[in-house]
């Protein structure tokens, strides 16, 4: 190719849009203060800007106590789950432009806290790993792929999005009432394997589900659909799994 | 002094991670320790596919992909790695599958398969369907189905520990220290065998497609500790991240067939590359993107270019390319089922990293002495096996093929004939002093200023497009950034989750990867893959068909540099035409 020279620089400098919030987040110091407490913030932000930009910026340039979690950024990874405006989201999936002027900014609900907006997700982890998330085909596997149609491919496309980031579950007033509830998430990611005609380890998963702690919990209530950032119809896959343990997997 | 003893200890729980986790649960006592919860890792941010010559969908050989990878590497890819990649390929897509990993279906339940950049039949006649996909999210699905067997097989994590140092003893690997974020506290693991599979360093860049938790942890701690670093110079720019935000838009959507198109609406690629066109090799794509902006056709007059999409239909994107459209519509507010997407080059992958071996060992010096104990796999190694350009989804093979054979290596081979060396004098020293210092500095600067004069130094001056005098510059940039962070200040001095400490440490790593980078370049006087110079502009095999050693000296910005030789058995290097 021909000579190439250097990119003109500055090109990607930030526009004018610059403007000005108000971030109210609730603060959990467990060293210094036993008791959680809301702490205001203004910031500079441009419309395009994430949430996540925003509370960085804080971190970085005003007070670098606040503590959350974050790793991708692009709503992938599921680290950034939190109570925005009364509503379970992930920060880095939020434009400044769709907020407003004022935000708050809690800790999931239904979580333990650990601080400020990082709550213990090992309970999470523990009801999922519950549910034997996992392929089950004792069968011999051929040498090469397990064939499935594309047709079997769909029936479980929608729950293998799920990131684990807890949003469903922190939203719903079952967990909230009840712990040991094993969940929104937990369910979605059995579903996951139930309907995969790969697997053979459905009725065991409906038989846990189908105890005390298990789908009947579930009162319909829709939050975790309406908090899912990777759009998954949580609401519907319980269903669908309250469905199987009624009147069998095989559709 | 927390201690913890196992076979086995693995730092990192992405795709390489988990994949050695798989090889060795069953048989030994291994830990998997990761700064993240697992299912964080950036191998979920991989979109496009996984390689694998199956021929679900045409011919296809193992020996094509294996001379697409050298190609792509500009040549300077280790054959003996690339003809291993491209065999092995094959049966760890498999396992995969049957470990219940979602691909997409052809019309016979088979895996379905397309195109990707620089994957070809016939060596070089055109494009050839061999990545392995689930929609575009495949590094989604191969995290979560890796994460699933860990739990299937009761893999001990230590979640959300970070690892600050490795020891060595009596010439063998003999640990890992690292700090629990939960309460700062500082653990000795003490193993028989080591593994890194802490990915890349991509936040060394303005623009970037990695997570914040991507910062050469891995690299800079073996680096400290005498590990050279090799061939760091070789970073990729993916072409198309989105404008200013630099969030991945796959290379499936070239797959699929989007156009990228000038400010004159002119699918420029077809006259840098008449056959590939869209989908040559990403460095290649990225110096178009540079050149038609500097010729003026960027759009607007800015730094950027389209991908157009919308000619394929609402239903294909809709089933091929659900994700990365949705990024368009939230980032940018761009909706490509109408409108094309602004995108440009965004720094995405090191092909350079630890020196290992074939079975994932880790290597020392130009003669590739074996480091007993000590292996790495995945982005923080370089086996090398994507030279001076990777081809794309060769990451996830890369993740599968040698963190499988690492895995099984220290199981079969290692483990049998290996002992505990002892834990050296002090062993948790060095970190707690790191740990110790950072959180009593009282005054200085904070860490702000200090990453980003660096990310933008890293951008302007060792990017798409390098000379001479940038390199320089950089180096000169460099030394005052290392010293302004050793004065570093914290605000936070808590023992609970300091993600202030961690990110100030992490803040030093990427500074020691940057060190490496730029001194490699500066001394490679040709172009070569990712390694543009303006300065000399042509490949240089006579000189610089060898791979470059980075030794960590006292001296800032000044390591010591090696050379080590190219292994070539097929194919001889020729110059690259697409």
């Amino acid at each position: 190719m021909a000579t190439v020279t250097a990119a003109p620089r500055g090109a990607t400098q930030t526009g004018s849009d610059l403007r000005t919030v108000q971030v109210r987040i609730k603060r959990f110091q467990p060293d210094t203060n036993d008791q959680p407490y809301w702490q205001e913030f203004t910031v500079q932000v441009e419309g395009k800007d994430r949430l996540l930009d925003a509370l960085n910026k804080i971190k970085w340039q005003q007070d670098g106590t606040l503590t959350f979690r974050r790793s991708c950024a692009h709503g992938v990874c599921g680290s950034d789950a939190m109570r925005v405006n009364g509503r379970n989201r992930l920060a880095c999936k939020l434009l400044m432009q769709d907020l407003g002027a004022r935000i708050t900014v809690e800790p999931m609900l239904g979580f333990p806290i650990i601080r400020d907006l990082v709550v213990d997700m090992d309970p999470f982890f523990a009801k999922y790993e519950k549910v034997k998330p996992y392929l089950i085909n004792d069968e011999p596997a051929p040498h090469t792929e397990r064939l499935q149609s594309p047709e079997q491919r769909a029936r479980f496309d929608e729950t293998t999005k799920c990131i684990l980031c807890g949003a469903c579950t922190g939203s719903c007033p079952s967990v909230w009432a009840n712990s040991e509830w094993v969940g929104p998430a937990s369910i979605v990611n059995a579903h996951r394997f139930i309907f995969d005609s790969r697997d053979r380890g459905a009725a065991d998963r409906l038989n846990i589900l189908s105890d005390r702690t298990g789908v009947w919990r579930c009162r319909t209530i829709f939050n975790c659909s309406e908090a899912c950032p990777r759009g998954i119809h949580v609401t519907e896959a319980i269903e669908e799994v309250k469905r199987a343990i009624m009147y069998g997997s095989e559709e | 002094m927390n201690y913890h003893k196992f076979d086995v200890v693995i730092v990192g729980a992405g795709g390489a991670g988990l994949m050695s986790a798989m090889q060795l649960a069953h048989n030994s006592s291994i830990a998997v320790i990761s700064k993240l919860y697992p299912t964080r890792s950036h191998t979920g941010a991989a979109q496009g596919g996984v390689a694998a010559a199956l021929g679900n969908q045409e011919e296809d050989h193992w020996k094509w992909h294996m001379f697409d990878t050298v190609k792509g590497g500009d040549y300077l890819t280790d054959q003996d790695a690339a003809e291993v990649l491209a065999r092995e390929a094959i049966d760890a897509v498999y396992d995969l599958e049957h470990w219940g990993l979602p691909f997409n279906r052809t019309p016979d339940g088979k895996i379905d398969q397309r195109r990707f950049g620089g994957h070809t039949r016939n060596f070089g006649e055109g494009p050839v369907r061999r990545s392995c996909y689930a929609a575009d999210r495949t590094g989604h699905m191969i995290l979560q189905t890796m994460y699933q067997q860990s739990v299937k097989n009761q893999v001990n994590f230590f979640n959300e520990y970070m690892m600050l140092d490795v020891l060595f003893n009596d010439g063998q690997a003999c640990g890992v220290v690292a700090m629990n974020l939960r309460d700062t506290s500082i653990h000795v693991f003490h193993a028989k065998a080591i593994v890194f599979a802490t990915g890349g360093y991509g936040r060394a860049w303005r623009i970037t497609s990695n997570a914040l938790a991507c910062t050469g942890d891995g690299m800079a701690v073996a680096y400290r500790r005498g590990i050279p670093l090799e061939d760091m110079e070789m970073y990729q720019f993916h072409p198309t991240g989105l404008y200013k935000v630099g969030i991945l838009l796959s290379e499936a959507a070239r797959g699929e067939g989007a156009y990228l198109l000038n400010s004159e609406g002119e699918r420029f690629c077809i006259r840098y590359a008449p056959t590939m066109q869209e989908l040559a090799p990403r460095d290649m794509v990225s110096r178009f993107i540079y050149q038609e902006v500097a010729e003026g056709r960027g759009i607007d007059g800015k730094d950027y270019v389209y991908l157009s999409v919308a000619h394929l239909g609402k239903e294909r994107i809709d089933e091929k390319l659900p994700d990365i459209t949705d990024f368009a519509r939230t980032y940018l507010g761009v909706e490509p089922y109408y409108e094309p997407v602004p995108i440009q080059p965004t720094a995405h992958y090191a092909m350079g990293g630890i020196p290992t071996d074939i079975e994932g060992r880790v290597v020392v010096d130009e003669q590739n002495t074996v480091m007993p104990g000590f292996y790495a796999a995945g982005e923080v190694a370089c086996v090398s096996v994507h030279g001076a350009n990777r081809l794309g989804t060769n990451s996830l093979v890369d993740l599968i093929v040698f963190g499988r054979r690492a895995g099984k290596h220290i199981a079969s081979k290692w483990l049998p004939e290996a002992d505990y060396a002892p834990l050296p004098n002090d062993p948790d020293g060095r970190a707690r002093e790191q740990v110790e210092s950072l959180l009593g500095r009282t005054r200085g600067e904070g860490q702000d200023a200090i990453r980003k004069e660096l990310r933008d130094m890293m951008m302007d001056k060792v990017g798409v497009i390098r000379s001479e005098q940038s390199l320089t510059e950089a180096r000169a940039k460099l030394v005052e950034l290392r010293e302004r962070y050793d004065g570093v200040r914290l605000m936070d001095t808590s023992h609970t989750f300091n993600t202030e400490l961690m990110e100030v440490i992490e803040l030093g790593n990427l500074l020691d990867c940057a060190e490496a980078t730029i001194a490699g370049a500066l001394a490679r006087r040709e172009s070569r893959g990712g390694h543009y110079r303006n300065d000399y502009e042509a490949r240089d095999d006579v000189n610089f068909l060898r791979h470059t050693l980075a030794y960590h000296t006292d001296q800032v910005g000044e390591p010591e540099l090696r050379y080590k030789p190219v292994v070539i058995t097929e194919f001889q290097p020729k110059e690259r035409k697409y």
